[in-house]
């Protein structure tokens, strides 16, 4: 879906493109579907009952309660796209190029075409993905649910996802992800471009729960206006084979402020390598970044943060908490400050280390036995208060927390 | 005989910090634990709790007729000993709710039940306060009301108090005192108490409401004087544990 020869020229050069970090993937190995091999649902609750209880693992509701949208791509087909709100559009990308000429404008300008292979192959291929816009004065307390799903084996899936809220709307996304429990090994590439217009506020929070042989590689870029907000939450807490990401928020309006909060458990042998940048060039931009790791088994996290303060008044926190719970796993914590006017405010805090020996003592003195006494204390260390939710959606990604944290 | 300590000797990182301790608590007996500081207190509740740091060296413990002197704190736990803490950690994200349901073995995902929403309330939280991780930003009194609350779930049948009323004001000793006077079955008559307790109190203040049975001087890691609160609580004052040490001397 190239819009431009420009922009397919930059595509076709950065085919063979390496991304910078995480482990290079050989595209040819995964299956290309076409759109379409899958038939539409009205809704979620037409969905086999094996898929529903996935897709309700990663927060997503078949019924649609308490949603104020619903989009389901399985594989490369949108299959699902339905929205109660007057204040959301949700479509297909493919239908909302269609409709309107101007999201043109908005293709690959959060995130560059030629980053690496994958942003070429997603715009080369005919990806799926979603497009959803708040109308201007707007609030839409209800979230849209997204998920991203994939059914086959050796599926090579590819989203471009564009998302933009209009001048002072406020905009919630839950969004999960997640394979079906009879695949093994799949690729996910996501691309999400972000635009927040004067006043706005989006929150995006989202679950993954991929098969233990997927290699995940989304690719973010979030463009703030004046006065906007954008928080993002991400939780992974099965395992997988590699993810690498690094969405990175340009907050380029006077008091933008972005938001990056992670909670990872690796498991097994996963590659986890997460990262947020924030780019502050706004008059009193801010930034925060917050991640609470643990690492299990042979699994290897790699938690990055960049922040970049460019203009004066800007402010940046950066905090990563790690705990390392087995001595062939491996957390490696890289945050990045990066100053280059006066008067600017950017800091980080960072630990990695073990369960406090006395905190399992104090338990096990109530009766919880050793393992027990871990558990609670890891569960209750990655259970960190997610900010900046409004009250429902708090109580529903508590929900979602929760729900990934029992599994372990 | 409850609990049974014969001869004990406890090394913390190979040194000893306790040898020749011998302390038999019979069912129903509240004794107290009285020295100066670094004499051995807290390290003896944590040799009689299990701790792993806190390695027996000689002796025995028996509790309930079973021989405990090499088994884990859980199981102990599970015997029946419980502990109130002087100092305990806080702890990120656990939440002192969530905590009591399972001291009180309830259903995590479940409401507390009415039974601990009340003994909350007689100790002053409210179901906010018990939303919050546990002992973390607490006060002073804060943390040793929690601490008996926990054990009011729990219900042990032996329990331990570390100074339970260091840094608490006079109004909520007062409170306290009844909470572990309900532990340690005070409202019943002497012949049906079952409960027994071990008290360390640094300034006895709280003897004046939880009624103690016999007390016991530790000094440099051994037992130097056992005998009757009153008597010994009345010679520290007068003598200091050094004199009152001397005096037991005499006495034997």
């Amino acid at each position: 879906m190239l819009q431009t020869d420009a922009l397919k020229k930059r595509a076709l050069k950065a085919r063979e493109k390496k991304a910078a970090l995480g482990e290079d993937i050989e595209l040819e190995e995964f299956e290309k579907e076409e759109p379409g091999e899958h038939e539409e649902l009205e809704t979620l609750e037409e969905l086999p009952e094996k898929y529903k209880k996935d897709v309700l693992n990663v927060g997503v509701e078949p019924t649609g309660t308490g949603r104020s949208g619903t989009f389901l791509q399985i594989d490369q087909s949108g299959v699902c796209t339905n929205c109660q709100s007057e204040s959301i559009e949700l479509m297909n990308m493919k239908d909302a190029l269609k409709k309107h000429d101007w999201l043109n404008d908005y293709m690959w300008k959060a995130v560059a075409v030629d980053t690496d292979k994958y942003t070429a192959e997603t715009a080369l291929r005919e990806s799926g993905g979603y497009f959803i816009r708040s109308l201007p004065n707007s609030k839409e307390i209800f979230p849209i649910q997204a998920c991203m799903f994939i059914g086959g084996a050796d599926v090579a899936q590819t989203v471009h996802n564009i998302i933009i809220a209009d001048e002072n709307s406020e905009l919630h996304i839950i969004t999960g992800c997640t394979t079906g429990s009879d695949i093994q090994r799949a690729l996910h590439v996501g691309v999400s471009e972000f635009y927040l217009k004067k006043g706005a506020k989006i929150t995006f929070t989202m679950v993954h729960n991929w098969a233990e042989q997927v290699e995940v590689r989304p690719r973010t870029g979030v463009i703030l206006g004046d006065d906007t907000t954008y928080i993002s939450n991400y939780i992974l807490t099965s395992p997988v084979r590699t993810i690498q990401t690094y969405p990175t928020a340009y907050c380029q309006g006077e008091n933008s402020r972005a938001v990056f909060q992670s909670i990872l458990s690796g498991k097994k042998d996963s590659v986890l390598d997460t990262g947020s940048r924030t780019i502050l060039t706004g008059r009193n931009s801010s930034t925060e970044m917050v991640t609470r790791a643990v690492s299990n088994d042979e699994s290897q996290i790699y938690t990055r943060g960049h922040l970049s303060g460019q203009s004066q008044e800007v402010k940046g926190h950066l905090e990563c908490m790690g705990l390392v719970l087995s001595d062939d796993s491996m957390i490696y914590s890289v945050p990045e400050l990066e100053g280059s006017a006066t008067n600017l405010e950017l800091s980080h805090e960072a630990a990695v280390g073990k369960i406090a020996e006395e905190e399992v003592q104090y338990l096990m003195s109530r009766g919880l036995t050793e393992d027990e006494a871990a558990s609670m204390i890891v569960r209750g260390f990655l259970s960190m208060d997610i900010t900046g939710l409004p009250p429902e959606l708090a109580a529903e990604t508590k929900k979602m927390l929760d729900l990934s944290l029992q599994g372990m | 005989m409850l609990l049974e300590i014969t001869d004990l000797a406890v090394e913390v990182d190979e040194k000893e910090i306790l040898s020749d301790i011998d302390l038999y608590i019979d069912e129903g007996e509240t004794h107290v634990l009285l020295g100066p500081n670094g004499s051995g207190k807290s390290t003896l509740f944590m040799s009689i709790l299990g701790f792993p740091k806190y390695n027996i060296t000689r002796g025995e413990i028996i509790f309930k007729g079973e021989d405990i002197t090499h088994l884990g704190t859980t199981e102990r736990v599970k015997m029946g000993i419980g502990v109130s803490f002087q100092n305990p950690p806080a702890i990120r994200g656990v939440k002192l709710m969530d905590l009591l349901k399972i001291e009180h073995h309830e259903d995590v995902k479940e409401e507390l039940s009415l039974e601990m929403t009340e003994q909350a309330s007689k100790l002053k939280f409210d179901e906010r306060f018990l939303e919050r991780d546990v002992n973390l930003g607490f006060s002073g009194g804060e943390v040793k009301r929690s601490e008996i609350l926990q054990l009011l779930a729990q219900k042990p049948d032996f329990i331990m108090f570390d100074e339970p009323d260091s840094g608490v004001d006079i109004e909520n000793v007062e409170l306290l005192a009844e909470e572990i006077n309900t532990l340690l079955d005070k409202d019943k008559k002497p012949g049906l108490r079952k409960n027994s307790g071990l008290l360390i109190t640094h300034l006895g203040y709280i003897l004046n409401f939880v009624t103690a049975d016999t007390a016991h001087v530790l000094m440099d890691g051994r037992i130097a004087c056992s005998g009757n609160p009153d008597e010994i609580l009345e010679d520290v004052r007068k003598e200091g544990f050094k004199g009152c040490v001397e005096c037991c001397k005499l006495m034997h």
